[in-house]
Protein backbone atom coordinates (compact mmCIF):
# COMPACT_ATOMS: atom_id res chain seq x y z
CA UNK A 1 0.00 0.00 0.00
CA UNK A 2 1.18 3.52 -0.81
CA UNK A 3 1.09 6.54 1.48
CA UNK A 4 -1.76 8.88 0.43
CA UNK A 5 0.38 11.88 1.38
CA UNK A 6 3.88 11.20 0.05
CA UNK A 7 3.33 7.96 -1.94
CA UNK A 8 6.15 6.05 -0.26
CA UNK A 9 5.39 2.39 0.55
CA UNK A 10 3.61 1.73 3.83
CA UNK A 11 4.52 -1.11 6.16
CA UNK A 12 2.21 -2.95 8.48
CA UNK A 13 3.06 -3.11 12.17
CA UNK A 14 1.30 -4.83 15.00
CA UNK A 15 0.82 -2.73 18.12
CA UNK A 16 -0.74 -4.69 20.96
CA UNK A 17 -2.70 -6.76 18.50
CA UNK A 18 -3.82 -3.77 16.41
CA UNK A 19 -2.54 -3.69 12.82
CA UNK A 20 -1.42 -0.24 11.75
CA UNK A 21 0.20 0.95 8.53
CA UNK A 22 3.13 3.30 8.78
CA UNK A 23 4.72 5.17 5.89
CA UNK A 24 8.41 4.43 5.38
CA UNK A 25 8.86 7.96 4.04
CA UNK A 26 6.98 10.52 6.13
CA UNK A 27 6.24 8.15 9.08
CA UNK A 28 2.54 8.96 8.82
CA UNK A 29 0.19 6.32 10.20
CA UNK A 30 -2.92 4.95 8.52
CA UNK A 31 -5.62 3.41 10.66
CA UNK A 32 -8.42 1.24 9.34
CA UNK A 33 -12.00 1.58 10.58
CA UNK A 34 -12.12 0.78 14.28
CA UNK A 35 -8.37 0.70 14.79
CA UNK A 36 -8.20 4.10 16.47
CA UNK A 37 -10.93 2.98 18.85
CA UNK A 38 -9.03 -0.24 19.53
CA UNK A 39 -5.87 1.69 20.32
CA UNK A 40 -7.77 4.16 22.52
CA UNK A 41 -9.37 1.26 24.37
CA UNK A 42 -5.96 -0.34 24.96
CA UNK A 43 -4.58 2.96 26.14
CA UNK A 44 -7.37 3.50 28.66
CA UNK A 45 -6.93 -0.07 29.92
CA UNK A 46 -3.28 0.69 30.42
CA UNK A 47 -3.88 3.92 32.34
CA UNK A 48 -6.67 2.35 34.43
CA UNK A 49 -4.49 -0.58 35.35
CA UNK A 50 -1.95 2.03 36.38
CA UNK A 51 1.71 1.06 36.17
CA UNK A 52 2.60 0.09 39.74
CA UNK A 53 5.65 2.43 39.57
CA UNK A 54 7.66 1.78 42.71
CA UNK A 55 8.20 5.08 44.53
CA UNK A 56 11.97 5.06 44.19
CA UNK A 57 12.96 3.28 41.00
CA UNK A 58 15.69 5.32 39.39
CA UNK A 59 17.09 2.27 37.60
CA UNK A 60 14.49 1.01 35.16
CA UNK A 61 14.94 -2.43 33.68
CA UNK A 62 17.11 -2.00 30.61
CA UNK A 63 15.32 -1.86 27.28
CA UNK A 64 14.89 -5.09 25.32
CA UNK A 65 13.62 -5.74 21.80
CA UNK A 66 10.04 -6.75 21.12
CA UNK A 67 11.20 -10.32 20.42
CA UNK A 68 13.06 -10.52 23.74
CA UNK A 69 12.49 -13.28 26.26
CA UNK A 70 9.20 -12.93 28.10
CA UNK A 71 10.78 -12.48 31.52
CA UNK A 72 12.07 -9.08 30.48
CA UNK A 73 10.38 -6.30 32.36
CA UNK A 74 9.88 -8.36 35.49
CA UNK A 75 11.80 -7.68 38.61
CA UNK A 76 13.16 -10.26 40.93
CA UNK A 77 14.50 -13.01 38.68
CA UNK A 78 17.90 -11.44 38.48
CA UNK A 79 20.36 -10.05 40.98
CA UNK A 80 21.59 -13.50 41.84
CA UNK A 81 24.64 -14.64 40.02
CA UNK A 82 25.66 -18.21 39.68
CA UNK A 83 22.67 -19.95 38.15
CA UNK A 84 23.16 -19.46 34.46
CA UNK A 85 21.26 -21.70 32.12
CA UNK A 86 23.10 -24.90 31.28
CA UNK A 87 25.42 -24.31 28.36
CA UNK A 88 25.61 -20.54 28.68
CA UNK A 89 29.09 -20.66 30.19
CA UNK A 90 30.27 -22.37 27.04
CA UNK A 91 28.28 -20.13 24.70
CA UNK A 92 29.96 -17.05 26.20
CA UNK A 93 33.23 -18.24 24.72
CA UNK A 94 32.20 -19.36 21.26
CA UNK A 95 31.41 -17.70 17.94
CA UNK B 1 49.85 -32.01 25.10
CA UNK B 2 47.12 -34.26 23.77
CA UNK B 3 47.96 -37.40 21.77
CA UNK B 4 45.62 -36.85 18.88
CA UNK B 5 46.22 -33.46 17.31
CA UNK B 6 45.37 -32.48 13.77
CA UNK B 7 48.00 -32.39 11.06
CA UNK B 8 47.74 -28.59 11.14
CA UNK B 9 48.49 -28.55 14.87
CA UNK B 10 51.46 -30.88 14.37
CA UNK B 11 52.86 -28.65 11.63
CA UNK B 12 52.26 -25.59 13.77
CA UNK B 13 54.13 -27.12 16.70
CA UNK B 14 57.11 -27.87 14.47
CA UNK B 15 57.09 -24.33 13.09
CA UNK B 16 56.76 -22.81 16.55
CA UNK B 17 59.58 -24.91 17.98
CA UNK B 18 61.75 -23.78 15.12
CA UNK B 19 60.81 -20.14 15.67
CA UNK B 20 61.57 -20.45 19.38
CA UNK B 21 64.82 -22.23 18.56
CA UNK B 22 64.07 -24.72 21.29
CA UNK B 23 63.21 -28.27 20.35
CA UNK B 24 62.41 -29.25 23.92
CA UNK B 25 60.16 -26.39 25.07
CA UNK B 26 56.78 -27.58 26.24
CA UNK B 27 53.98 -27.00 23.81
CA UNK B 28 50.28 -26.70 24.63
CA UNK B 29 47.51 -26.97 22.07
CA UNK B 30 45.02 -24.25 23.06
CA UNK B 31 42.56 -24.81 20.22
CA UNK B 32 42.44 -27.32 17.39
CA UNK B 33 39.40 -26.71 15.19
CA UNK B 34 38.95 -26.63 11.44
CA UNK B 35 38.51 -22.86 11.64
CA UNK B 36 41.58 -22.16 13.71
CA UNK B 37 44.41 -23.95 15.46
CA UNK B 38 46.26 -22.24 18.29
CA UNK B 39 49.42 -23.59 19.93
CA UNK B 40 51.37 -22.11 22.82
CA UNK B 41 55.07 -22.41 23.44
CA UNK B 42 56.25 -20.44 26.46
CA UNK B 43 55.48 -16.78 25.97
CA UNK B 44 54.52 -17.16 22.34
CA UNK B 45 51.31 -18.39 20.74
CA UNK B 46 51.03 -19.42 17.10
CA UNK B 47 47.75 -19.39 15.26
CA UNK B 48 47.01 -21.23 12.01
CA UNK B 49 44.25 -19.24 10.35
CA UNK B 50 41.30 -20.93 8.65
CA UNK B 51 41.92 -22.43 5.21
CA UNK B 52 41.06 -19.96 2.50
CA UNK B 53 42.18 -16.93 4.52
CA UNK B 54 43.19 -14.20 2.06
CA UNK B 55 46.89 -13.49 2.77
CA UNK B 56 46.60 -9.86 1.65
CA UNK B 57 43.60 -9.19 3.88
CA UNK B 58 45.26 -10.95 6.80
CA UNK B 59 48.39 -8.82 6.28
CA UNK B 60 46.33 -5.64 6.52
CA UNK B 61 44.56 -6.90 9.63
CA UNK B 62 47.89 -7.82 11.16
CA UNK B 63 49.17 -4.33 10.35
CA UNK B 64 46.18 -2.86 12.17
CA UNK B 65 46.86 -4.99 15.25
CA UNK B 66 50.50 -3.84 15.19
CA UNK B 67 49.62 -0.18 14.66
CA UNK B 68 50.36 2.25 17.53
CA UNK B 69 46.79 3.60 17.26
CA UNK B 70 45.54 0.19 18.41
CA UNK B 71 48.28 -0.38 20.99
CA UNK B 72 46.05 -0.41 24.05
CA UNK B 73 43.12 -2.07 22.34
CA UNK B 74 44.29 -4.99 20.21
CA UNK B 75 47.01 -7.41 21.18
CA UNK B 76 49.98 -6.64 18.90
CA UNK B 77 51.55 -9.57 17.01
CA UNK B 78 55.04 -10.79 17.84
CA UNK B 79 56.19 -11.01 14.29
CA UNK B 80 55.14 -11.11 10.65
CA UNK B 81 53.25 -13.88 8.93
CA UNK B 82 54.28 -17.31 7.84
CA UNK B 83 52.64 -20.29 6.22
CA UNK B 84 52.42 -24.00 6.99
CA UNK B 85 53.29 -26.68 4.42
CA UNK B 86 49.53 -27.13 3.91
CA UNK B 87 49.30 -23.48 2.89
CA UNK B 88 47.60 -22.17 5.99
CA UNK B 89 48.62 -18.71 7.17
CA UNK B 90 50.34 -18.50 10.53
CA UNK B 91 50.71 -15.55 12.89
CA UNK B 92 52.58 -15.27 16.20
CA UNK B 93 51.32 -13.52 19.34
CA UNK B 94 52.39 -12.99 22.92
CA UNK B 95 50.67 -15.34 25.34
CA UNK B 96 48.08 -13.76 27.61
CA UNK B 97 45.78 -14.94 30.39
CA UNK B 98 42.26 -15.63 29.05
CA UNK B 99 38.98 -15.06 30.88
CA UNK B 100 38.50 -18.01 33.23
CA UNK B 101 36.02 -20.27 31.44
CA UNK B 102 34.67 -21.66 34.70
CA UNK B 103 33.96 -18.22 36.17
CA UNK B 104 31.77 -16.42 33.65
CA UNK B 105 30.33 -14.35 36.48
CA UNK B 106 33.72 -12.68 36.83
CA UNK B 107 33.64 -11.81 33.13
CA UNK B 108 35.20 -8.43 32.30
CA UNK B 109 32.08 -6.82 30.85
CA UNK B 110 33.31 -3.34 31.73
CA UNK B 111 36.68 -3.98 30.12
CA UNK B 112 35.00 -5.38 27.02
CA UNK B 113 32.74 -2.34 26.68
CA UNK B 114 35.65 0.04 27.07
CA UNK B 115 37.83 -1.79 24.56
CA UNK B 116 35.10 -1.76 21.95
CA UNK B 117 34.45 1.97 22.46
CA UNK B 118 38.13 2.66 21.90
CA UNK B 119 38.32 0.32 18.92
CA UNK B 120 35.35 2.07 17.31
CA UNK B 121 37.07 5.44 17.79
CA UNK B 122 40.28 4.50 15.98
CA UNK B 123 40.82 6.93 13.07
CA UNK B 124 40.84 4.58 10.13
CA UNK B 125 42.57 7.02 7.79
CA UNK B 126 45.75 6.47 9.80
CA UNK B 127 45.62 2.67 9.56
CA UNK B 128 47.13 0.49 6.87
CA UNK B 129 44.79 -0.32 4.04
CA UNK B 130 42.78 -1.17 2.17
CA UNK B 131 40.86 -2.30 5.22
CA UNK B 132 38.64 -5.29 4.41
CA UNK B 133 35.03 -5.46 5.53
CA UNK B 134 34.22 -6.72 9.00
CA UNK B 135 33.21 -10.35 8.55
CA UNK B 136 30.36 -10.63 11.05
CA UNK B 137 27.58 -10.86 8.45
CA UNK B 138 29.64 -13.30 6.35
CA UNK B 139 30.01 -15.58 9.37
CA UNK B 140 26.30 -15.44 10.06
CA UNK B 141 25.71 -16.46 6.44
CA UNK B 142 28.13 -19.36 6.87
CA UNK B 143 26.24 -20.59 9.93
CA UNK B 144 23.01 -20.62 7.93
CA UNK B 145 24.75 -22.45 5.08
CA UNK B 146 25.93 -25.03 7.59
CA UNK B 147 22.41 -25.50 8.93
CA UNK B 148 21.08 -25.90 5.38
CA UNK B 149 23.84 -28.38 4.53
CA UNK B 150 22.94 -30.43 7.62
CA UNK B 151 19.56 -31.06 5.94
CA UNK B 152 17.79 -31.64 9.25
CA UNK B 153 14.25 -32.95 9.22
CA UNK B 154 11.71 -30.15 9.06
CA UNK B 155 10.96 -28.73 12.51
CA UNK B 156 9.55 -25.60 14.15
CA UNK B 157 13.10 -24.66 15.15
CA UNK B 158 14.80 -24.91 11.74
CA UNK B 159 11.85 -23.30 9.98
CA UNK B 160 11.86 -20.36 12.42
CA UNK B 161 15.63 -19.90 12.13
CA UNK B 162 15.50 -19.82 8.33
CA UNK B 163 12.50 -17.51 8.33
CA UNK B 164 14.08 -15.13 10.83
CA UNK B 165 17.21 -15.14 8.66
CA UNK B 166 15.23 -14.36 5.50
CA UNK B 167 13.70 -11.35 7.26
CA UNK B 168 17.05 -9.65 7.77
CA UNK B 169 18.21 -6.90 5.43
CA UNK B 170 20.83 -7.90 2.88
CA UNK B 171 23.77 -6.19 4.57
CA UNK B 172 23.23 -8.26 7.72
CA UNK B 173 23.18 -11.45 5.63
CA UNK B 174 26.48 -10.52 4.02
CA UNK B 175 24.97 -10.18 0.55
CA UNK B 176 24.99 -6.43 0.08
CA UNK B 177 27.46 -4.19 1.78
CA UNK B 178 26.30 -1.01 0.09
CA UNK B 179 22.69 -1.11 1.20
CA UNK B 180 23.52 -0.30 4.82
CA UNK B 181 21.83 2.48 6.78
CA UNK B 182 19.31 3.44 4.13
CA UNK B 183 16.47 2.87 6.48
CA UNK B 184 16.38 1.32 9.88
CA UNK B 185 14.34 -1.76 10.37
CA UNK B 186 11.88 -0.79 13.03
CA UNK B 187 10.60 -4.15 14.09
CA UNK B 188 12.46 -4.29 17.36
CA UNK B 189 10.95 -1.12 18.69
CA UNK B 190 9.34 -1.40 22.00
CA UNK B 191 7.46 1.84 21.63
CA UNK B 192 5.75 3.15 18.57
CA UNK B 193 7.52 6.44 18.12
CA UNK B 194 10.71 7.27 16.38
CA UNK B 195 12.70 7.45 19.58
CA UNK B 196 15.19 9.82 18.03
CA UNK B 197 17.97 9.55 20.51
CA UNK B 198 20.50 11.95 19.20
CA UNK B 199 22.10 9.80 16.57
CA UNK B 200 18.87 9.30 14.69
CA UNK B 201 19.98 11.77 12.07
CA UNK B 202 22.89 9.56 11.24
CA UNK B 203 20.71 6.48 11.28
CA UNK B 204 18.44 7.86 8.66
CA UNK B 205 21.02 9.70 6.65
CA UNK B 206 22.32 6.70 4.80
CA UNK B 207 25.68 8.40 4.38
CA UNK B 208 27.49 5.22 5.33
CA UNK B 209 29.20 6.75 8.36
CA UNK B 210 28.64 3.68 10.45
CA UNK B 211 30.15 1.37 7.88
CA UNK B 212 33.43 3.22 8.15
CA UNK B 213 34.18 2.15 11.67
CA UNK B 214 36.84 -0.32 12.70
CA UNK B 215 35.05 -3.32 14.17
CA UNK B 216 36.21 -6.56 15.77
CA UNK B 217 33.55 -8.63 14.09
CA UNK B 218 33.37 -11.61 16.45
CA UNK B 219 33.21 -10.49 20.05
CA UNK B 220 32.80 -13.04 22.80
CA UNK B 221 34.56 -13.68 26.09
CA UNK B 222 37.17 -15.88 24.42
CA UNK B 223 38.39 -12.79 22.55
CA UNK B 224 39.71 -11.03 25.65
CA UNK B 225 43.07 -11.71 27.21
CA UNK B 226 45.20 -10.05 29.83
CA UNK B 227 48.70 -9.51 28.59
CA UNK B 228 51.35 -9.34 31.34
CA UNK B 229 48.62 -8.97 33.96
CA UNK B 230 47.83 -5.50 32.67
CA UNK B 231 44.58 -4.40 31.09
CA UNK B 232 42.47 -6.50 28.81
CA UNK B 233 43.18 -6.65 25.11
CA UNK B 234 41.13 -7.93 22.19
CA UNK B 235 42.50 -10.85 20.21
CA UNK B 236 41.55 -12.68 16.99
CA UNK B 237 41.76 -10.37 13.99
CA UNK B 238 40.26 -12.80 11.47
CA UNK B 239 36.98 -10.89 11.26
CA UNK B 240 38.31 -7.39 11.94
CA UNK B 241 37.42 -4.70 9.44
CA UNK B 242 35.11 -1.89 8.47
CA UNK B 243 31.48 -2.24 9.35
CA UNK B 244 28.62 -1.29 11.62
CA UNK B 245 29.99 -1.02 15.17
CA UNK B 246 26.63 -2.14 16.57
CA UNK B 247 27.62 -5.63 15.39
CA UNK B 248 30.29 -5.77 18.11
CA UNK B 249 27.69 -5.10 20.81
CA UNK B 250 25.12 -7.38 19.30
CA UNK B 251 26.24 -10.75 20.64
CA UNK B 252 25.90 -9.71 24.32
CA UNK B 253 22.72 -7.90 23.24
CA UNK B 254 21.37 -11.12 21.73
CA UNK B 255 22.24 -13.06 24.90
CA UNK B 256 20.48 -10.44 26.99
CA UNK B 257 17.42 -10.43 24.73
CA UNK B 258 17.25 -14.22 24.92
CA UNK B 259 17.18 -14.02 28.72
CA UNK B 260 20.64 -15.57 29.14
CA UNK B 261 22.76 -12.60 30.11
CA UNK B 262 21.77 -10.94 33.39
CA UNK B 263 20.45 -7.40 33.10
CA UNK B 264 23.25 -6.11 35.35
CA UNK B 265 25.94 -7.60 33.12
CA UNK B 266 24.32 -6.15 30.01
CA UNK B 267 24.07 -2.75 31.68
CA UNK B 268 27.67 -2.85 32.84
CA UNK B 269 28.85 -3.70 29.34
CA UNK B 270 26.68 -1.11 27.58
CA UNK B 271 27.29 1.51 30.29
CA UNK B 272 31.07 1.10 30.03
CA UNK B 273 30.84 1.32 26.25
CA UNK B 274 28.86 4.54 26.41
CA UNK B 275 30.97 6.04 29.21
CA UNK B 276 34.07 5.48 27.08
CA UNK B 277 32.46 7.40 24.22
CA UNK B 278 31.31 4.43 22.14
CA UNK B 279 29.60 5.55 18.94
CA UNK B 280 27.48 2.53 17.98
CA UNK B 281 24.32 3.38 19.92
CA UNK B 282 22.88 6.60 21.31
CA UNK B 283 22.40 7.44 24.95
CA UNK B 284 18.78 6.33 25.08
CA UNK B 285 17.16 3.17 23.71
CA UNK B 286 20.01 1.27 22.01
CA UNK B 287 17.69 -1.19 20.26
CA UNK B 288 16.95 0.76 17.11
CA UNK B 289 20.63 0.24 16.28
CA UNK B 290 21.06 -3.17 17.88
CA UNK B 291 17.94 -4.86 16.56
CA UNK B 292 19.18 -6.08 13.17
CA UNK B 293 22.66 -7.28 14.24
CA UNK B 294 21.24 -8.86 17.41
CA UNK B 295 18.67 -10.73 15.34
CA UNK B 296 21.43 -11.87 12.97
CA UNK B 297 23.59 -13.15 15.82
CA UNK B 298 20.63 -14.82 17.50
CA UNK B 299 19.86 -16.67 14.29
CA UNK B 300 23.55 -17.46 13.72
CA UNK B 301 23.91 -18.95 17.20
CA UNK B 302 20.68 -20.93 16.88
CA UNK B 303 21.68 -22.26 13.43
CA UNK B 304 25.07 -23.44 14.67
CA UNK B 305 23.51 -24.98 17.76
CA UNK B 306 21.01 -26.96 15.68
CA UNK B 307 23.69 -28.12 13.22
CA UNK B 308 26.22 -29.04 15.92
CA UNK B 309 23.70 -30.82 18.13
CA UNK B 310 22.44 -32.85 15.17
CA UNK B 311 25.98 -33.75 14.11
CA UNK B 312 26.78 -34.89 17.64
CA UNK B 313 23.46 -36.69 18.02
CA UNK B 314 22.64 -34.76 21.18
CA UNK B 315 19.81 -32.54 22.36
CA UNK B 316 20.17 -28.77 22.65
CA UNK B 317 21.34 -27.49 26.01
CA UNK B 318 19.33 -24.83 27.86
CA UNK B 319 21.30 -21.89 26.46
CA UNK B 320 20.93 -23.19 22.91
CA UNK B 321 17.22 -23.72 23.49
CA UNK B 322 16.95 -20.09 24.59
CA UNK B 323 18.56 -18.89 21.35
CA UNK B 324 16.25 -21.07 19.27
CA UNK B 325 13.25 -19.77 21.25
CA UNK B 326 14.40 -16.20 20.51
CA UNK B 327 14.58 -17.08 16.80
CA UNK B 328 11.03 -18.42 16.95
CA UNK B 329 9.86 -15.14 18.51
CA UNK B 330 11.71 -13.16 15.82
CA UNK B 331 9.95 -15.17 13.12
CA UNK B 332 6.58 -14.59 14.85
CA UNK B 333 7.18 -10.86 15.08
CA UNK B 334 8.12 -10.72 11.43
CA UNK B 335 4.83 -12.32 10.52
CA UNK B 336 2.96 -9.91 12.78
CA UNK B 337 4.79 -6.96 11.26
CA UNK B 338 4.12 -8.18 7.72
Amino acid sequence: MQCPKCHAPMHTYNRNGVQIEQCSGCRGIFLDYGELEALTRLESQWTQAGPPAPPAAPQAYPAAPAWGAPQHGHYGHHGHHGHHKRGFGHMLFSS
Amino acid sequence: MGEAVSQTAAQLITALRRAQRDATAEVTVLADRPDGTVVRCGHVVAKAHPPGTDPAELAVRLGVAAHPRCAEILLPPVDGMGALPDGRQVTLWPYGEPVAPDAPDAAPWVGAGRLLARLHAVPIAELPGPLPAMRGPAKAARAIARLRAAALPDSVATRAVLRAWAGLPGWARGVDRTERTGRMDRMGRRDGNDGNDGNGGRDEGGDGDVTHTLCHGDLHLGQLIRHRATDWRLIDIDDLGLGDPAWDLARPAAWYAAGLLAAEDWERFLGAYRAAGGCAVGQRDPWPRLDVPARALTVQTAALALAKAAAAGRALDEAEEAMVAASVRIAHFMEAAG
